[in-house]
């Protein structure tokens, strides 16, 4: 059976950030007793589904998971190792902003098992992260990461270019001064409007411009460049990493393992009996918890995936990893060939732009170049 | 109803530049004579397509009848003749002008003689008709009617010193019109017992009487029941309805010699009617028919495609409709690999290509796209056969081509001299050649003679755009000549465009070519790959420019949570893939193909 990423969302944030599209909410009361034990209930019935699974990863996500109770942490780790197999060496993420409060309670969250850090650092300029509308300053953002640091065995941070009027070179001095303060893994994302945000208002409105598309394949270039002077390659497009310091986690998403996705709005992919299917849960955490309470779960979707939508979701993901994709996988996970998921005049045209290689182990790769287009490439590609 | 006696029948239409006030006039003119109600009054009554009455043009002719008691005390019944104004329907003007005896001149008394107004007097003058000339808007302070009565003097050579001076808009004078119809122009003449004449002047298909004839009578007469031939062809139809236009049909027993009026006789479709053929009565049949028209044959052809493919089959039944209706339109099914299916359609000129578009959008609620007109070309081929190209994209291998001939005009253009220069140098920039350039007063009128496909290549707006709007203009047709001409292909990622090849002369195909190859660069959109965009006479290519490849579009978040929304995203890509055209292994969006043909009209 395909080992799992177990997801946990805890969908509350302190005040919500400008550009962020995720499912955080702002409440100014909390009852966290009743959502640690829904989301406790809830874990407990996915795991009762199908038979007994090995477990890979735990993730804690959000909205803002540091603001939990590491309690409720430690509680949903203990779940999670009774009702799954897990081995010694099981991956336990939080998130975590670095304000001065939550630092404080990292300590009590490395005592609950979590055993590496992501922290939503974003920004080291004072101005970018007034900007982005985070809580706090780059002097706390330093002093979290030095405690991040000392406390966890592994450490991740964010950051987030290609921001209005950013020069090439106030990033890369930016990013330098990050890489000096980081341990082995960086998630480094380009500045993106989603729809729905205060960002995608604003910038409608014409209140602050972007780099444009040349501008953004520059940073992007300078940014491979300095983080590989530090040792850290892309193993995805916006991951950078140590040989072996990957995110156990997130690469479970990008290589289409099963993940298990519990709390408001999470989404899971679990294979059950011979179907892979697809769920989501209720995405406002109060109806969530109404229905975790009532039925025991807060499933509103969930079908099975057809052989077109499996091979489509697979390369999609697997296409943004610098390993790329194994087409046996692709076969064994789809049921479909390489041959039969994407368009053999569009393949070889790609292979011939150098967008995309064969590797000598017979997977298919996008090349750096090519991962860059890669939302130009896949509609063409696959069928 | 006894006939009315043919000295108390006036027949006349009105000839005037656009915007000078033909439609304005007619109004009163029924107004004056009491032919519609104050409450049934609207503006431009004859025009009745919406198309007519926005644009303020007429497009097919109309007629109404009138009852005027003049000074002498008699009654008389005017025909008024309404006729099209623009150059495309010279046909339709030169029928409704065989229809009369007499025309009013109408000239804006600020503006002075404008170059359509010229064409379309001379067809008058060419018709026999006696020509009364009435200056309007003598109200405006900018009316200087004793400069406008000298001007068409000089350049018509009409005696203007009894000119009918008037206001349509504020009615003044129109008393004075009314009565010049009746003492200047002659009334028609006619044997009333003689076999059946009458001129078929229009068709039109009505949705519950079938085609409608307008017709006007020589000698004898039209009534119910009657069994009619149409010469050209004929074939015999019973006539079911006689009626006039007050404007509103209104049945009658008969029409007479010198009256005006519509038949319908349950005939299926307009083509069944040729204008300016002579109906006779079967039994009695006149010995020779009047003298006829040529038919109109297009000379402006360009390929009709609905923007969504899934609009077709509502094209076909459209342009079906429409042909119902205006028998000078021509069209057959075309493919295009670049724009779907659609139709090649054939047009008297510019103005009808545009109105046909129009009402195409607007009555049949059709988005449409048109490729860039072209011309009819005549080609001599190496084994002695001359064939006829409408487009471009047909063009046989030029080794089997011995010579290609273009069609010309005799384009007549008024300009205030101010702007007489540019006017000048873009006559000659389109191969234009000098006929003759003569002044009155401040306006200079250069008659050139210029290749028609230079003139459908944005030729009036340009000539609009460097007079300001001053300048206007008429053409004729003027024979074919054999050019140096070559046919320009654009290609795609080193793929043909066949929606895109157009004809030019040989000194102009650098520039042309070098043009739209420009402007589809800023028209595609980055893509995947780059693109070559080229511009070729045959093998030779003539002008290249290349859409470099996107450098960078890729989403910078990507996780569990977010991969059923990138599926569902990438479906809905594929989905609008539909809309693309393949050119190898780029795709471009047809929306690019339009705004660029967009550009061309």
């Amino acid at each position: 059976m395909e080992p799992l990423a177990l997801y946990l969302h805890w969908p509350f944030c302190k005040v919500k950030c400008p550009y962020c599209d995720f499912n955080s909410h702002v409440r100014e009361r909390i009852d966290e007793p009743r959502f640690a034990a829904a989301l406790r209930r809830e874990l407990a019935a996915e795991a009762a589904r199908d038979g007994r699974r090995p477990l890979r990863s735990i993730f804690f996500g959000g909205g803002t998971p540091s603001l939990m109770a590491p309690g409720t942490a430690a509680a949903l780790i203990a779940d999670a190792k009774r009702l799954f197999d897990a081995p010694d060496d099981l991956e336990i993420t939080l998130e975590a902003n670095p304000t001065s409060v939550e630092a404080a309670k990292l300590r009590e969250f490395r005592a609950a098992g979590v055993n590496r850090l992501s922290l939503g650092i974003q920004a080291l300029d004072g101005e970018a992260l007034r900007f982005l509308g985070r809580q706090h300053s780059a002097a706390e953002a330093v002093a979290a990461l030095e405690a991040g640091r000392a406390t966890f065995p592994r450490l991740s941070f964010d950051l987030i270019y290609a921001r209005p009027n950013q020069s090439e070179a106030a990033w890369r001095a930016e990013l330098r001064q990050a890489l000096a303060l980081a341990a082995d893994h960086l998630s480094l994302y380009q500045l993106t409007i989603e729809p729905g945000t205060r960002f995608a208002t604003e910038y409608a409105r014409g209140a602050f411009a972007l780099p444009g598309e040349e501008a953004a394949a520059r940073l992007y270039w300078a940014t491979v460049e300095e983080a590989g002077r530090f040792g850290l390659r892309p193993y995805e497009v916006s991951n950078y990493a140590k040989p072996g310091a990957e995110s156990r986690h997130n690469l479970t998403y990008w290589r289409y393992g099963d993940y298990l996705g519990i709390g408001p709005g999470a989404h899971q992919r679990l294979t059950l009996g011979e179907g892979l299917w697809a769920a989501r849960r209720h995405r406002a955490p109060e109806e969530w918890l109404a229905r975790v309470e009532r039925e025991g779960h807060g499933r509103v979707e969930e079908e099975a995936l057809a052989p077109e939508d499996r091979a489509r979701e697979l390369l999609l993901m697997g296409l943004r990893l610098a390993e790329g994709v194994d087409p046996a996988r692709l076969l064994a996970r789809s049921g479909l060939s390489l041959a039969e998921a994407v368009d053999p005049a569009m393949l070889a045209a790609c292979l011939d732009e150098d967008y995309l290689e064969w590797t000598e182990d017979g997977r298919l790769r996008a090349t750096d170049e090519g991962r860059m287009r890669l939302d130009a490439m896949l509609p063409v590609l696959l069928r | 109803m006894p006939d009315t006696p043919l000295d108390r029948i006036r027949n006349f239409s009105i000839i005037a530049h656009i915007d000078h006030g033909k439609s304005t006039l007619a109004d009163r003119l029924i107004q004056h004579t009491g032919a519609v109600t104050a409450r049934e009054m609207k503006d431009q009554l004859l025009d009745n397509m919406e198309l007519e009455r926005e644009r303020g043009i007429t497009i097919k002719a109309q007629t109404v009848r009138l009852h005027y008691q003049a000074k002498d005390g008699l009654t008389y019944t005017l025909n008024l003749m309404d006729t099209p104004g623009h150059v495309d329907f010279a046909y339709e003007v030169s029928r409704s002008l065989a229809a009369c005896e007499g025309s009013l001149l109408v000239v804006d008394a600020s503006q002075g003689v404008e170059a359509q107004t010229l064409a379309n007097v001379y067809q008058a003058i060419d018709a026999n008709h006696e020509i009364v000339p009435v200056l309007n808007k003598i109200d405006l302070p900018a009316a200087e009617p004793d400069r406008v009565k000298q001007q068409i003097e000089d350049v018509i050579g009409l005696d203007a010193s009894d000119a009918v001076m008037i206001s349509a808009k504020t009615g003044l004078n129109i008393e004075g019109v009314l009565e010049a119809i009746v003492t200047r122009l002659p009334p028609p003449k006619g044997e009333p017992d003689a076999p059946l004449k009458a001129l078929l002047v229009d068709s039109w298909y009505d949705a519950y009487l079938g085609v409608v004839v307008l017709v006007r009578v020589k000698d004898g007469h039209l009534r119910k029941g009657q069994k009619i031939r149409m010469m050209s062809n004929g074939s015999v139809h019973s006539i079911e309805q006689v009626g006039i236009f007050t404007p509103k049909m209104a049945a009658v027993e008969s029409l007479g010699p010198g009256e005006m009026g519509y038949v319908t006789a349950a005939i299926k479709t307009v083509a069944d009617t040729n204008v300016g053929d002579t109906l006779t009565e079967d039994r009695n049949p006149a010995a020779e028919a009047l003298p006829g028209f040529k038919p109109s044959i297009p000379v402006v052809w360009c390929g009709l495609y609905p923007v969504d493919a899934d609009d077709f089959e509502k094209l076909r039944e459209s342009v079906g409709k429409l042909r119902l209706n205006d028998s000078s339109f021509h069209y057959e099914a075309e493919t295009s690999a670049a724009l779907g299916l659609g139709y090649r359609c054939g047009f008297l000129g510019l103005l009808h290509l545009e109105i046909v578009q129009e009402r195409l959008s607007r009555e049949f609620d059709l988005d449409l796209i048109a490729t860039a007109p072209s011309v009819v070309y005549k080609l001599k081929k190496t084994n002695g056969e001359w064939i006829d190209l409408h487009n471009p994209a047909d063009m046989p291998d030029p080794s089997v081509i011995e010579e290609i001939q273009e069609p010309w005009i005799k384009a007549t253009i008024m300009v205030p001299d101010d702007y007489l220069g540019p006017v000048l140098t873009l006559c000659n920039e389109r191969r234009g050649r000098q006929v003759e350039l003569t002044y009155v007063g401040n306006r200079a009128m250069a008659v050139y003679r210029l290749p028609l496909n230079e003139v459908v290549f944005d030729f009036y707006d340009r000539l609009k755009s460097i007079s300001r709007g001053y300048a206007s203009f008429d053409y004729a047709q003027d024979g074919y000549e054999a050019g140096d001409l070559v046919k320009i292909s654009i290609l795609v990622n080193a793929e043909p465009v066949d929606a895109l090849a157009f004809m030019a002369h040989r000194s102009q195909a650098d520039r042309r070519g070098r043009q739209i190859c420009e402007r589809l660069k800023e028209l595609i959109p980055r893509q995947l790959f780059k693109i070559p965009i080229q511009a070729a006479i045959g093998g030779r290519v003539i002008a290249r420019e290349t859409i470099s490849a996107l450098s960078k579009d890729v989403t910078a978040k990507c996780y569990g949570g977010d991969i059923t929304r990138k599926r569902k995203l990438l479906e809905k890509q594929k989905e609008g893939k539909k809309r693309m055209r393949q050119f190898g292994k780029v795709e471009i969006p047809q929306s690019a193909f339009i705004a660029a043909l967009k550009m061309d009209a």
